[in-house]
């Protein structure tokens, strides 16, 4: 009875994340695709995405919803691009530098973004959404008229015979900023994974030494590693990513490195005082201000580490293999809105957040992305469907998540009444 | 040697707009002594608190005119966070906890024990990290002191209401420094025995050193703890006095300022009752947060006022509130022979019901709109009443007039109909409340909890009015109410409800230990059926 509803209620809460696994094998086996294909093409794509979406997680923590304003993050670190590539700057020390010139711009932005987002508490969601579109108008003004003309910039970026920059930017070839951070160095597939469990194992061990983890997480963790490798012995399954079959599929290892410190740093940071403050706000602003803490500065805190952390995860994004150009004017646009979908169909919700979140939901988001467009032409037989279907897709996991959470709140209200009818019920009968 | 006084608030002054709620207030508090601050409503007590605390509403509304001593010396306090730093702690009425955090996460909020790191010493303080074990050791601690036996790490949300209560204290007292404490109305939601376990709490603190300004309504308490006591009225100081020299008769003659004559006496006159029942209840539920009922049996005379009383959290607010269709509810109701359709409010107003709600606030009236429009507007839905017949406007006229009848006869305090009934007070809003339901020409009232936060004056202008209905107008009444003396002045009989269930139906002469006894669950001798 009580296992029953503990089930029910897990199915409820995590509802989207299960459509999309549905989802996603049924598309898999429908569009007949290649399975090496899509390994390779869904781990390119976690390579690009996973940091801009993990940095959506301490926004929601400090109870401000999801920050489509992440977008205004992007925009910044476009004009860090812009000014590196005007300047010539190539190479990691190009990257450094979009990356240095991007954290002052983001945590400037991120900062007047917090300030609005103050002065419409419970609307932060809609307000960061809408803000991401005012901002754009601002940055086509930027770049059309104030870059070129009053900040001058090199030929190579503007528009031939008149002010402003150019609609399309080039990374590669002599720019030399595509797969800047990529092409450091990378290792295959699986002997990531064997670094990655092992790593685990041993952390594990070691808190558990200190008892600092319980004994059934460790077992759990132990259990779910032994797993995992086994299923990656099987033949099939190895064979997808060690190029028996097909070409290897490879991580690039400092991007990786990146996105497992962003996790690190949010696990960190929420052990700290700031995280408690961060929690606190994000649970009762009343509560929070009552006990001295300075709501609105840890909520533009929050807004800001986000914004700059979107930024540096747009550099990676522009940099990474099968990128390279970017749409100068319209590259940032859908930013927030696939990130925000992703971490949702991943299981997070308006209040309620984890790396695991922001991780499981790019891979699910970009599995059904990569397999919906061939999947819709064989269903259909237009393979244009499939366009629409990602954009159906994105906004429709939103409105569902939104949905879903105004409903479950609803319901956790309800649910200590239900008992007792069943009580009465039962009494009667 | 110390400071006689810690705290010295002399000569207090405030005025919002041209309007002065406190004039030339003194408060002067020794350290380690309960201070108890009585008043009625809108005497002044939030507002010489407000002023403590330097809440923003003060320093917005142009600051105040006297001085604040604390601990000898004369201070200006510009925020909470300032008066915390200075070592002054409040127990709020309403709980200032988060549900989701753990007991020992909310007693150290904002005062989280930290380990530095490399990281911190370079970014700032914010940056350390929690220091849990430290932190448990000093929750563990302050729960002890308290006497709450429950585990440091249990999630707040879940835990009984009384349970909150002494966390909040456990909190404050952790505070180190802390040298004054306000216990604002910290008895209002506690059971019996937990409210003697708090002022147990209190004397020990106290005993400690802390002094505590302890507001309440409930003057046995005040006898029974405090040391000093402070009487405002109407924004001035009446008096302070050792307890020693007072008794409880005297306090509340003092605080209503009428001389002898402070309880509440109703003249009734008796008449002869038809025996038809007006209401039959079986076996109803209701589902009512902290308020369940479980199983009720009772039966309304035709003519009568039933008073339904009992502790709270007992279940007798959940009787009305299941009845009018406002919280889930299963059973069989029949209203002058006729089944009333439960989990339909729209159907129990058709019904010939009306309720006067014990959440004015939340359910009872639309604060921001005018008194006529809250007077009217359940009549309007639900009936149909002054409504044009032409495309059914609102008739303004007949709402002006009908409100302004109310006005007068409920001696209603307000500027004029078309005030906002926000801005009036708790007394004049119940009044409000009363008009509303009687616009819909109710057949079978309920009031539930009808002098909640009013003061004693409208106390007595609320229970005759009520009075009056019944005797003018022939109106059932059923009244559900935590005052007991104020039942036993208007009704006929009282029900009393303990754990969700109707105990016992008792006459009002009926001795108190029979009241007693059915309160705590217990039906008196002979076992007569309910």
């Amino acid at each position: 009875m009580n296992n029953q509803n503990k089930v029910l209620a897990h199915l409820q809460k995590y509802i989207v994340t299960y459509l999309f696994v549905a989802l996603s094998v049924l598309f898999i086996i429908i569009s007949g695709m290649d399975m090496n294909y899509v390994a390779s093409q869904l781990l390119l794509r976690l390579n690009r995405n996973a940091f801009i979406v993990l940095a959506l997680i301490i926004p929601i923590i400090a109870g401000m919803g999801i920050n489509f304003a992440i977008t205004i993050g992007a925009m910044a670190a476009q004009i860090g691009l812009l000014l590196t590539i005007s300047w010539g700057v190539t190479g990691v020390p190009g990257i450094l530098l979009a990356a240095a010139i991007t954290l002052p711009l983001a945590s400037l932005f991120g900062f007047l973004i917090g300030k609005l987002l103050n002065k419409m508490k419970g609307q932060e969601t809609i307000g960061s959404l809408i803000l991401g579109y005012f901002a754009n108008g601002a940055y086509q003004l930027l770049f059309l008229f104030i870059f070129g003309s009053i900040i001058p910039l090199s030929s190579k970026v503007t528009i031939v015979g008149a002010s402003g920059v150019q609609n399309t930017l080039n990374l590669t070839g002599e720019v030399g900023l595509y797969k800047a951070i990529d092409s450091i160095a990378s290792i295959p597939f699986m002997m990531a994974l064997q670094l990655f469990v092992a790593v685990m194992v041993t952390v594990s061990m070691i808190q558990y030494k200190q008892k600092k983890m319980p004994l059934d997480r460790m077992v759990t963790i132990l259990c779910g590693s032994v797993a995992v490798m086994a299923v990656f012995q099987i033949t099939p399954v190895a064979d997808i990513f060690n190029g028996n079959h097909g070409w290897e599929i490879k991580l690039p290892l400092v991007t990786w490195i990146l996105i497992i410190g962003l996790c690190l740093f949010n696990s960190t940071i929420m052990k700290t005082r700031l995280g408690q403050k961060f929690r606190a706000v994000g649970q009762s602003q009343t509560v929070a201000n009552a006990s001295g803490i300075n709501v609105n500065r840890t909520r533009i805190i929050a807004i800001m580490i986000s914004t700059v952390l979107a930024g540096w995860g747009q550099i990676i994004f522009m940099q990474s293999d099968g990128i390279g150009t970017f749409q100068t004017y319209a590259a940032h646009e859908q930013v927030g809105l696939y990130a925000g979908a992703a971490i949702l169909v991943g299981g997070a919700s308006i209040d309620r957040a984890t790396n695991y979140h922001a991780l499981i939901g790019a891979l699910l988001f970009h599995s059904l992305f990569i397999t919906a467009q061939t999947a819709a032409s064989k269903i259909f037989g237009d393979s244009a469907v499939g366009e629409y279907f990602r954009a159906f897709l994105s906004y429709g996991v939103i409105a569902l998540a939104l949905v879903m959470y105004a409903w479950r709140s609803a319901k956790q209200k309800k649910a200590a009444q239900t008992d007792l009818v069943l009580a009465a019920r039962m009494a009667k009968q | 040697m110390a400071e006689e006084f810690v705290l010295e608030m002399n000569h207090i002054t405030k005025t919002y707009d041209s309007n002065t709620v406190l004039k030339d207030v003194s408060l002067k508090v020794r350290p380690g002594e309960i201070h108890a601050l009585l008043g009625e409503n809108g005497a002044g007590k939030s507002t010489l608190m407000n002023v403590l605390f330097g809440m923003p509403v003060i320093h917005t509304t142009g600051g105040f005119e006297g001085e604040v001593r604390f601990g000898g010396e004369k201070v200006q306090i510009m925020s909470p966070m300032d008066a915390m730093e200075k070592g002054i702690g409040m127990v709020h009425q309403e709980f200032m906890l988060i549900p989701g955090f753990s007991i020992t996460d909310n007693i150290k909020l904002n005062r989280e024990l930290t380990k530095p790191w490399p990281v911190s010493k370079l970014l700032g303080k914010d940056l350390e990290f929690l220091d849990r074990e430290g932190m448990a050791a000093d929750a563990r601690k302050a729960l002890d002191a308290v006497g709450l036996g429950i585990e440091e790490y249990a999630q707040v949300s879940g835990l009984p209401i009384g349970h909150m209560q002494f966390i909040e204290i456990a909190r404050e007292i952790d505070k180190t420094g802390m040298k004054l404490l306000v216990f604002d109305e910290p008895t209002a939601v506690l059971t019996e025995s937990e409210a003697e376990q708090l002022l147990g709490v209190m004397k020990q603190i106290a005993a400690g050193g802390i002094a505590i300004i302890f507001i309440t309504h409930r003057l046995d308490e005040v006898m029974e703890a405090a040391d000093t006591i402070t009487i405002l009225r109407d924004g001035q100081l009446v008096t302070t006095m050792a307890k020693a020299e007072t008794t409880p008769e005297k306090l509340a003659a003092l605080m209503i300022g009428r001389g002898e004559e402070g309880a509440i006496r109703i003249e009734k006159e008796e008449r002869e009752l038809s025996g038809e029942n007006a209401m039959t209840i079986q076996d109803l539920w209701v589902n009512m947060p902290g308020e369940t009922v479980k199983g009720v049996d009772l039966e309304v005379r035709k003519g009568e006022i039933l008073g339904i009383g009992g502790l709270a959290g007992q279940g007798k607010i959940g009787i009305p509130n299941g009845i009018m269709g406002l919280f889930e509810a299963i059973g069989d109701v029949m209203l002058f022979g006729r089944r009333v359709r439960l989990n339909d409010a729209a159907a129990s107003l058709k019904a010939g019901m009306a309720m006067v709600s014990e959440d004015r606030r939340g359910v009872g009236l639309l604060l921001d709109q005018s008194i006529e429009d809250n007077i009217a507007f359940s009549a309007m839905q639900v009936n149909g009443s002054y409504m044009k017949r032409f495309l059914r406007q609102k008739d303004g006229r007949a709402i002006r007039r009908y409100a302004e009848k109310m006005i007068k006869e409920l001696d209603i305090r307000c500027t004029s109909p078309a005030q906002p009934v926000g801005t009036l007070s708790g007394g004049n809003q119940q009044k409000v409340c009363i008009a509303r339901a009687l616009a819909m020409n109710p057949k079978f009232l309920f009031v539930s909890e009808p002098t909640r936060g009013i003061d004693i004056g409208a106390k007595q202008l609320v229970l005759e009015t009520l009075v009056r209905l019944n005797r003018e107008q022939g109106l059932t009444i059923v009244m559900v109410s935590s005052e007991l003396q104020e039942m036993r002045s208007i009704c006929d009989r009282i029900a009393i409800v303990a754990e969700g269930k109707v105990v016992d139906v008792l006459d009002v002469n009926a001795s108190d230990t029979a009241f007693g006894l059915a309160m705590s669950g217990v039906k008196a001798k002979e076992g007569e059926a309910v």
